[in-house]
């Protein structure tokens, strides 16, 4: 996974004294009976790439709606930079957004899109000159600034409507799955853009989308989001690492989870006796979860360890034959099932050839990883 | 590419645009017939054109009724469009299918019952506020917005619910207060639908001989009018050529409309 990661050397949420930008306080949305968005508390800080993530449906989208403006929330109130903004309509916040169909209006030029927020304000016209041009020359557009929509491909449309949600220089631009119309290889090539364009201009965005390494590689934090509930807010790292429920981890790429019974549950690590996983499972952090009660213990497909010969270590070890191998290139993953017949994913990195690779189907092998690597699942 | 059409699609082609356009080319050639009959050639001739500039209850009447199509065109644009914004635009208001339902029912009514209605209302007005004094371009005006609106509201309304609807919510998110988001956006985008309907709203009037003859007043017949009352007495060419002119007015009003609408290639 291509990981840009956001240079910010201070992480203000990690400040309690630190002051959020965006706050959203218990905010709700109801549509005709069904809760879209369910007692939302978020905090986002200047300059952030905040993205949320989620299936559709989830309600992320319904959010940014209410930041922008264009839904009023049920309950809760939203403040920007301080101000509360919760009833404000949506042409009196300082705050843009960018459309899914990015919402050209065809029936003017590329110009004349991106100044029309600007002439709202009654700007003079030599500086709506001045900042349309400083705009479209930021995503490479300079050129086309008289060609109508209908003439621009995808990409250059996707440009055009950043150029117009930034060029008023909002306090906050929302991005509604800005790359989703985009070929893949368009859109990775965007990712990485749209991070340098927001170092450069230093606006907090805020991002929705339900494509995981869209949200992994361009993110400062994320917000991942199920049933209108805020399930987990973390940096990218923390998310994938430190899932804190099942949904969470399950979410983001791909995990194994085995089922067992704490045995103990000291400050510093939790034992876990897993019929499923065929041995002890050491982790190394408390959970604080009873002793005796049921918990799942998740591990990532990278993070296991995959030898013909039985490892030193009696916990975190198991064996199990080599069903199937899925090649993907740079890596390969190992469907090995156990003796509880459960089927645990483990990827290797191919550092030597395929013919000469020494694992293969029907083999026995030790599969085993280290106590930090796992993760305790709660809930 | 063109596709060949076979011999079999060619002939039904040529038999329905024949069914569709022989009567009206006839109509034009005898507009030129130096004869009283309408239906004998005698040789070619224009004396029908000069004498229809002389006849003044035609001119008055054809006066009459592009006032009253020109009028009642605009207005139908307007209020079609203000019923069309309502329906599509404000969401579900109480009672929004009714007056869905309102706006269309004039399509279905047949004209006799909405010609008879109407001039019972104006009497009625006439009696209780004493507004609109008697009957005559006015009542036909106001009775043609009533059925026009109908189409104009029917065309914005299809127009505006294929419209993203992210425009208009782009236009205020970049600080367009809600009427500039109409004026700005929303028009320019509909106007395609605002230039057929007023075309066709336009053409309804001029056609429109039963409701006129209801809410006509003495003075303010319409051409159709006019035209059904002298056939009783015998066709005369100079209806022809009058057609003639009607015919050549409407042909180029839609090509002029026709390149408008496809001008634009959003």
């Amino acid at each position: 996974m291509a990981q840009k990661q956001k240079r910010i050397e201070l992480q203000p949420w990690q400040d309690p004294k630190a002051k959020p930008y965006i706050h959203l306080e218990g905010v709700s949305k109801e549509f005709r009976g069904t809760l879209a968005v369910d007692d939302v508390t978020l905090s986002i800080f200047q300059g952030e790439f905040f993205s949320l993530l989620g299936p559709s449906g989830c309600g992320k989208t319904t959010i940014l709606r209410m930041l922008a403006g264009l839904e009023m929330p049920t309950t809760g109130k939203i403040y920007i930079d301080g101000v509360d903004v919760t009833h404000r309509p949506a042409y009196d916040r300082p705050v843009n957004m960018m459309f899914q169909s990015y919402a050209l209006f065809p029936h003017m030029t590329v110009e004349q899109n991106v100044a029309f927020g600007l002439k709202q304000e009654r700007i003079p016209k030599l500086e709506i000159q001045e900042r349309v041009k400083q705009a479209l020359k930021l995503v490479q557009m300079d050129k086309l600034g008289t060609r109508q929509p209908h003439q621009l491909s995808g990409g250059q449309r996707q440009r055009v409507a950043l150029a117009r949600s930034l060029v008023k220089r909002p306090k906050l631009l929302l991005l509604d799955e800005p790359l989703a119309a985009l070929d893949k290889r368009l859109r990775e090539q965007t990712q990485f853009e749209l991070v340098s364009i927001q170092e450069e201009v230093g606006i907090t965005f805020i991002l929705v989308t339900h494509d995981q390494e869209e949200a992994m590689t361009m993110s400062s934090r994320l917000g991942i989001m199920d049933h209108g509930r805020m399930r987990q807010i973390g940096t990218p790292n923390e998310i994938y690492e430190y899932p804190h429920s099942e949904y969470v981890a399950d979410f983001i790429g791909s995990i194994n989870k085995f089922e067992g019974r704490v045995v103990e549950d000291e400050t510093d690590h939790i034992l876990v006796e897993s019929e499923e996983a065929g041995c002890e499972l050491y982790v190394s952090h408390s959970a604080d979860v009873p002793v005796g009660s049921q918990v799942k213990v998740a591990i990532r497909p990278e993070k296991i360890m995959i030898a013909m010969t039985p490892p030193e270590q009696k916990r975190n070890a198991t064996k199990g034959i080599v069903k199937d191998i899925g090649y993907l290139g740079d890596v390969s993953i190992y469907h090995v099932e156990l003796k509880s017949g459960k089927i645990v994913l483990a990827t290797q990195p191919n550092i030597v050839r395929l013919a000469e690779r020494p694992v293969t189907w029907d083999d026995q092998v030790y599969l085993f990883w280290r106590a930090e690597n796992s993760i305790v699942l709660t809930a | 590419m063109l596709t060949k059409l076979s011999p079999t699609l060619k002939t039904f082609m040529t038999l329905g645009y024949g069914f569709l356009y022989l009567p009206i080319l006839t109509l034009i050639i005898f507009s030129f017939n130096s004869s009283r009959q309408v239906t004998v050639w005698q040789g070619f001739s224009t004396k029908w054109y000069r004498s229809l500039l002389q006849d003044e209850v035609l001119i008055k009447s054809a006066w009459v009724s592009l006032q009253v199509a020109t009028f009642s065109a605009s207005a139908a644009v307007v209020f079609g469009t203000l019923a069309a914004v309502v329906l599509v635009r404000l969401g579900r208001f109480k009672g929004r299918s009714f007056f869905g339902i309102l706006t269309t029912a004039p399509l279905v009514m047949p004209e006799v019952i909405t010609g008879l209605a109407l001039l019972l209302l104006f009497v009625g007005l006439e009696q209780i506020i004493g507004w609109p004094k008697g009957r005559g371009i006015l009542t036909i005006t106001i009775a043609h917005i009533t059925l026009c609106m109908t189409y104009v509201t029917i065309l914005v309304r299809g127009r505006l619910s294929d419209m993203d609807r992210s425009l208009e919510e782009a236009a205020l998110d970049l600080g367009a207060r809600p009427l500039k988001v109409f004026m700005a956006i929303t028009l320019p985008l509909i106007s395609p639908a605002l230039i057929s309907g007023w075309l066709l709203a336009f053409a309804l009037s001029l056609d429109d001989l039963v409701i006129a003859s209801f809410v006509a007043g003495p003075g303010s017949s319409t051409l159709p009018m006019v035209i059904f009352s002298s056939i009783r007495f015998g066709i005369s060419p100079q209806i022809n050529a009058l057609a003639t002119i009607i015919i050549t007015g409407v042909a180029i009003g839609v090509m002029v409309a026709g390149w408008l609408i496809h001008r634009k290639k959003y």
